[in-house]
């Protein structure tokens, strides 16, 4: 018979053992990703696959020779920090009247902008893409930043929403008997109150606007396109080269990764409320 | 000067009524206590003063100037909240200085102001601390600061001690007595607890259902009930209520003919009861006396008996099922269903129609 104290030693042990052996699944892609990266094309074609190969940096040199991977990273980020600014422009008010002023229709208006997720983006391709054609915005920074801000805004409200619910009223209340405008009120309460929510909106508005591929590939060429398009060219008709697929794809992801790494103490740090209760 | 006046002011939500016309004025320097059951309409009777809800009819009136429509900003009020409503990102410093900032206050006279508030409050060694830093009873008096540094004409409170454990919430009861005596300032307290209303007030106002059922000091409402709701909210224990039927009606009182066994004459005055009404008589447990002298003898079974030390509270049932609570000297207890006889001490007795009003007016002594 295990003991109490024994019995628990083991349940934390299985837990720890299943936690590992999940995270080494989810990882294990990118870990072959970043592997293939450094062989050479030989190599990576290999069957079986070697795990023992002189690593190189060939392939790297090669994506910055052949198609200057800084313009496209540039884009990524122009692309994504303006659809995030916009997004968080139009979505803290929206949430703030919702979630401070709600109505009876605020939980359908909710749902509805929610439901707009669930439309295949390949259904409105053509309407968008005429329209983009229309206004001369094919293949330009300006018409990505206004659909990833579109398609992400109703994530950001959501998101944005849930965080203003747990502030309590009464602090804002109290913000508009000192004597705050509904601007102040926002601006010096609300806002640094609900920072970390805040913080992690971005990040996750970033992340989705960094890794979007389908809006990028169809709407942009070459003066526009982001780095999910860069990748994308290189599986092309020439046949597919894995190594430098590879490096290119690590190129792509490890900026997110890296900044989302460092603000990870951020986004798990939560919100608390010490004035209340 | 801080004269409040409202005028038939009325609030519903989604076609509720909620506040059905209140009238009160509230005079300069008064501590006035809303008291009620939870729902009668306290809390949002303060918020549309405070001008956090919107009137639905009616004038606020604030020494003459009608503020109905006027922000909560400019009403030149200050509220504490239940929950505090502490900024949780500024320190206690910031906290206080807020509204004087916003106002654009001169720094060094913020800074005057700060340094008095918290001498009064006993703060000045948190002022640099966050309000998560602090206990229950400090963020209190920092809401309370966050009051008094804007000298406001008004100080409303909305039920600030619920939150706070009960021997706490009696020092605070204190304090807040003593700041009204240091400040001179009009406040309008709200609560549930009828021991803070009885306590704290100049001027008590009972609400129920969204109406004024009683104004007036703490002693008059106590020992005149004008019905018997108030007879019924205001002491601990409850008053203690016997029905009956008005035998003889003459000019200089009413004898009552109890359903428990017993008559009584009642010197009350100016009452419109014919004989043979419907009546019901209360009467305080302090004024129940154990015993077979007096004029209106009731045998009863002893119930559960609560002992305080100094009192005892000893809930007695009568024949009839009707159920009274009797204070008596701590160093007495019944046994569970031991059979007592008590007397009623028909001066101290109060007498309600069949609508529960109270009839006539009572002749006896406040003292």
């Amino acid at each position: 018979m295990l003991t109490l104290k024994q019995s628990r030693r083991l349940n934390t042990l299985v837990v720890g053992l299943f936690a590992w052996a999940i995270a080494l699944l989810l990882f294990f892609p990118i870990f072959w990703m970043l592997l293939t990266s450094l062989k050479t094309e030989i190599d990576a074609f290999a069957t079986p696959p070697q795990l023992i190969f002189t690593p190189t940096l060939e392939n790297y040199l090669q994506i910055q020779d052949r198609s200057g991977y800084f313009k496209y990273a540039w884009n990524s980020v122009t692309i994504s920090f303006g659809a995030t600014a916009l997004g968080m422009l139009i979505a803290i008010p929206a949430a703030y009247s919702m979630a401070f002023y709600e109505t009876k229709r605020t939980k359908g208006t909710l749902l509805w902008m929610l439901s707009t997720k669930m439309l295949p983006p390949v259904g409105v391709l053509v309407p968008i893409y005429l329209l983009a054609k229309q206004f001369g915005m094919l293949d330009s920074r300006a018409v990505l930043i206004i659909i990833y801000t579109l398609i992400n805004l109703p994530i950001l409200v959501w998101m944005i929403y849930t965080y203003f619910k747990d502030i309590p009223r009464d602090i804002l209340e109290a913000a508009r008997m000192d004597g705050a405008t509904l601007m102040q009120e926002m601006v010096r309460v609300l806002l640094p109150i609900s920072k970390g929510g805040l913080a992690s909106t971005m990040l996750l508005s970033l992340i989705l606007c960094w890794n979007e591929a389908f809006w990028s590939l169809n709407l942009t060429s070459s003066n526009a396109a982001p780095l999910t398009a860069l990748i994308a060219s290189y599986s092309s008709p020439e046949g597919l080269f894995w190594a430098k697929l590879s490096a290119v794809s690590t190129l792509a992801c490890a900026p997110i990764l890296i900044f989302g790494w460092i603000s990870q103490k951020q986004l798990v740090r939560g919100l608390s409320f010490g004035a209340v209760k | 000067m801080a004269d409040l006046k409202v005028h038939n002011l009325k609030k519903s939500f989604d076609g509720n009524d909620i506040i059905k016309g209140i009238d009160l004025d509230i005079r300069d320097r008064e501590f006035v206590v809303f008291v009620g059951p939870s729902g009668c309409g306290k809390s949002t009777l303060l918020r549309l003063i405070a001008g956090l809800e919107e009137v639905s009819s009616g004038r606020i009136e604030l020494d003459g100037r009608d503020i109905t429509d006027v922000s909560p900003a400019k009403r030149d009020l200050a509220m504490v909240f239940q929950t505090y409503a502490l900024y949780p990102h500024m320190t206690v410093r910031k906290n206080m200085s807020f509204a004087l900032d916003l106002a654009g206050a001169d720094k060094q006279e913020v800074a005057r102001k700060i340094e008095a508030a918290a001498r009064t409050l006993e703060l000045e060694p948190l002022l640099e601390r966050k309000p998560r830093q602090l206990s229950g009873g400090q963020r209190q008096r920092v809401a309370i600061g966050r009051a008094i540094v804007r000298n406001p004409k008004v100080f409303l409170f909305d039920e600030p001690l619920s939150n706070l454990d009960a021997a706490l919430r009696v020092q605070m009861r204190l304090e807040l007595s003593r700041l009204h005596q240091e400040l001179q300032a009009t406040m309008i307290y709200v609560t549930h607890d009828q021991v803070e209303a009885m306590t704290l007030a100049d001027k008590v106002v009972v609400l129920n259902g969204g109406r004024i059922e009683q104004v007036g000091s703490p002693m008059e409402l106590y020992h005149n009930p004008a019905n018997l709701f108030v007879a019924g909210f205001l002491g601990t224990p409850k008053m203690g209520f016997l029905k009956g039927r008005a035998s003889r009606v003459e000019a200089s009182g009413c004898e009552v003919e109890l359903d428990a066994g017993c008559r009584l004459f009642l010197p009350v005055s100016g009452t419109t009861l014919n004989a043979g009404d419907p009546v019901t008589l209360g009467i305080r447990p302090e004024h129940l006396n154990r015993g077979s002298e007096g004029n209106c003898q009731l045998t009863v079974k002893a119930d559960v008996s609560e002992r305080l030390g100094s009192d005892t509270y000893c809930h007695v049932v009568t024949g009839n099922g009707e159920q009274l609570t009797m204070r008596i000297r701590g160093d007495f207890t019944p046994r569970y269903g031991e059979s007592l006889s008590l007397t009623l001490e028909a001066a101290h007795c109060h007498l309600f129609d069949s609508n529960g009003v109270a009839v006539g007016q009572s002749l006896q002594l406040a003292a």
